[in-house]
């Protein structure tokens, strides 16, 4: 236990002094930052540009529905010849010309953009709108219906969400969930694969340093492979918070500063947050509230805990079995398949349908289990299923930290030989 | 004398590979012992068993005359043959994290450290990183921690490899010092004037057999061939040459000398005495120069590995 704490000690002193860890550190919250700031202003730059668009409307009926507004300003040319105007439009470098032609009752105007480069589809669709907005109505004004008469009719419907137990949810709640698991998930992935290739690439370091044979005829190389990955967990939690607490302060400090409006950023997200209802508001803030913060939380560091250990056994044992960096190419393929695949199952079966099969069986396989549990779980899973899940998990880790060890303990002494999973396979019975 | 080490029929297979077969060995406490054999014999392998490194399949390994328990290994001091250590960790450092894993406490380990570093005058290195010390001197630190925890058994892999002359002959004094305090040393080696200069005992393992072992002194009597060399002076060397050849087995040798005529090599039956050669030889001419041949550690080596190959 001593010798325990001491490699992890050791292991974690030696990450967090390394020079590109600690640039790395304090760097990414101020790139992170850096480039938060710079696409606000690149998405400020651009809704800044006012398109001018001419229209030579030859039914005249359409003309006054086009409105100017933040970005776009019409100019009537329906008085210039359609030719004439498109050389006038060319010449002033507007963004293009409308042409909608003379039409008869119960037809269809002839309607045609001229522009020189494509159109942005979001600004002909809004075009497109208005206009059969108008013929719609026209239309049924000519059929004799009232058009007041129907928005008087038209009726707004909300489902209210209630559970069986009467509580009250909303589709946001569906959102929150979403969010938060994704977020979860996502993290764990990144935390494995960031320290887990740590854990690696200090295993190599040992051994092509070829200290490892005096440090093992002091402890055992479990508790070297122990340490080195608790000691680099620690350093990867240490960054993390540091990231965290950073990142924080530099967005509120940029974002008083510069006046930078952040929340402008999130475009349609800022537009359904105005449309909701004050009612909604609080059902969104009540949905958070609801969702079960302690089992999220303790299940978060279950799963976290037991992911991170059981990926970098991988990972310690990979390092020990090859002699450097490039010639692990070979084993990453393993470690990174059922990441991607937990991944991609969260975010499409467990959105889709969080108790579904295969959510539900992803959820129970301990390489996949880590990442797609934590996306259900704000879903609420019930309390076998996280049990068999978690008892799954705890017994690979056994397994696999079993396994990692006698690799580790042949590979580290092994020199100058290239391995194959054949060769690996041999090393257990050594 | 006791023994402080006993190997029991010691066995280790990788995979089809015989590593070890059925080792045993006898280490004498305060002996200074000489484990031999060409590359890839085993030498490694047994050490890693002493070290609990590597399990044997079978057989024991006894020290202080228990089986080997994890607790051991602070009586051990091992300097393997791959050897390095951390290179962006300072030497201060990193040389008490290695005397803190071998059980010394942190205080203690920082006085013995201070001890040695003042010994051999490396003070100044205490907070430099290994990256800017060239080889030798790290493997100075190497040494130092090595025998930092005043191990009763110290076992050193190849341990002159790398040193300059200058700095091998000081670990050489180290070593010798360190035995007379007390020390058992196992040397693994394949350079043998180290092992004819500094060991009292011998093995020799080849291909995962033991060949021979037991005092150097013992095996060199065991392989000399009662052959002497001789320097004479005479008028005749010609005539004397024939008239020794008629008498014993004769081959020419050659050996540093100012006025010797005749260098000879003289072999006599083992039931005969050297004085009986001596007084017939000064009969016949001035004897200069007469010696045993003693067979050299390297000669011995040569002769058994061939043998058995």
């Amino acid at each position: 236990m001593r010798n325990l704490k001491l490699i992890i000690k050791r292991e974690y002193l030696a990450r967090v002094r390394n020079k590109s860890f600690v640039v790395m550190t304090f760097l990414s919250p101020l790139i992170f930052v850096g480039m938060i700031v710079f696409i606000a202003y690149l998405v400020n730059l651009n809704s800044n540009v006012q398109r001018v668009v001419a229209i030579s409307d030859e039914s005249g009926q359409f003309i006054s529905e086009f409105k100017d507004s933040d970005d776009v300003k019409f100019i009537d040319l329906s008085s210039v010849e359609t030719e004439a105007a498109k050389r006038i439009v060319e010449e002033k470098e507007y963004y293009g010309l409308l042409h909608i032609s003379e039409f008869s009752e119960n037809t269809i105007p002839e309607i045609q953009f001229f522009a020189k480069e494509a159109p942005a589809f979001g600004f002909l669709d809004r075009i497109e709108r208005t206009i059969a907005d108008k013929l719609t109505n026209r239309q049924l004004l000519d059929r004799g219906i009232d058009v007041d008469l129907i928005e008087a009719s038209q009726a707004k419907v909300e489902i209210g969400i209630q559970n069986f137990s009467g509580e009250r949810t909303s589709k946001m709640s569906t959102y929150v969930k979403m969010f938060f698991g994704g977020a979860a998930g996502y993290l764990l992935m990144m935390f494995i694969i960031i320290y887990g290739n740590m854990v690696m690439r200090s295993v190599i370091e040992e051994k092509t340093n070829r200290i490892i044979e005096i440090i093992i005829s002091s402890v055992k190389p479990i508790h070297l492979m122990l340490g080195k990955i608790l000691g680099t967990s620690l350093a990867g939690i240490t960054q993390f918070v540091i990231w965290v607490i950073l990142g924080g302060v530099m967005l509120t400090l940029v974002s008083m500063i510069a006046g930078v409006d952040m929340a402008a950023m999130h475009g349609p997200q800022q537009q359904a947050i105005d449309q909701m209802s004050d009612n909604e508001l609080q059902q969104l803030v009540m949905d958070i509230a609801r969702l079960p913060m302690l089992l999220l939380l303790v299940s978060f560091l279950v799963y976290f805990i037991g992911g991170y250990f059981l990926y970098s056994a991988i990972y310690a044992a990979i390092g020990a079995a090859v002699d450097n960096e490039t010639d692990t190419q070979q084993f990453m393929l393993p470690v990174i398949l059922p990441l991607m695949l937990g991944i991609y199952v969260g975010f499409f079966a467990v959105i889709e349908n969080p108790h579904g099969v295969v959510s539900t069986v992803f959820s129970m396989i301990p390489l996949t289990s880590p990442i797609v549990m934590l996306m259900r779980i704000p879903f609420g899973v019930a309390w076998w299923e996280l049990a068999i899940s978690i008892a799954l998990l705890i017994l690979t880790i056994a397994g696999v930290v079993w396994v990692a060890a006698k690799i580790y303990r042949v590979g580290i002494l092994m020199y100058g030989k290239k391995p194959s999973y054949k060769e690996l396979y041999k090393w257990l019975k050594y | 004398m006791d023994n402080l080490l006993v190997a029991e029929n010691i066995s280790k297979q990788f995979g089809t590979f015989t590593a070890l077969n059925d080792i045993s060995l006898e280490i004498p406490e305060g002996s200074i012992f000489g484990l031999l054999g060409p590359n890839g014999a085993g030498k490694t392998t047994f050490i890693r068993i002493i070290n609990q490194i590597t399990m044997p399949d079978s057989g024991r390994m006894l020290l202080d005359g228990h089986p080997l328990r994890p607790d051991d290994i602070k009586h051990i001091g091992y300097l393997p043959e791959e050897r390095g250590l951390y290179k962006s960790m300072k030497v201060g450092e990193q040389a008490l994290y290695l005397a803190q894993l071998k059980g010394l406490s942190k205080a203690e380990a920082k006085e013995r450290l201070q001890y040695w570093f003042e010994r051999l005058q490396i003070q100044d290195w205490w907070g430099k990183k290994i990256q800017e010390l060239s080889k030798g001197m790290a493997q100075k630190v190497q040494f130092v921690v090595t025998v930092l925890h005043r191990p009763k058994l110290l076992i050193f892999d190849e341990p002159f490899s790398g040193f300059d002359p200058v700095n091998a002959n000081l670990i050489k004094e180290e070593i010798l010092q360190l035995r007379k305090e007390g020390a058992t040393i196992l040397f693994s080696t394949h350079r043998m004037e180290s092992v004819e200069e500094m060991c009292d005992y011998m093995a020799l393992i080849h291909r995962g057999n033991k060949l021979l072992d037991g005092q150097v002194n013992d095996i060199k009597r065991r392989y000399k061939s009662n052959t002497f060399e001789v320097g004479l002076v005479t008028a005749d060397a010609e005539s004397l040459r024939k008239e020794l050849e008629s008498k014993f087995r004769i081959s020419d040798t050659e050996f540093k000398s100012i006025n010797d005529d005749l260098k000879l090599q003289i072999q006599i039956e083992p039931s005969a005495s050297p004085n009986d050669l001596l007084i017939y030889l000064t009969g016949k001419a001035q004897v200069n120069h007469f010696v045993e041949v003693i067979p050299s550690v390297n000669d011995i080596f040569i002769k058994t590995v061939t043998t058995n190959a």
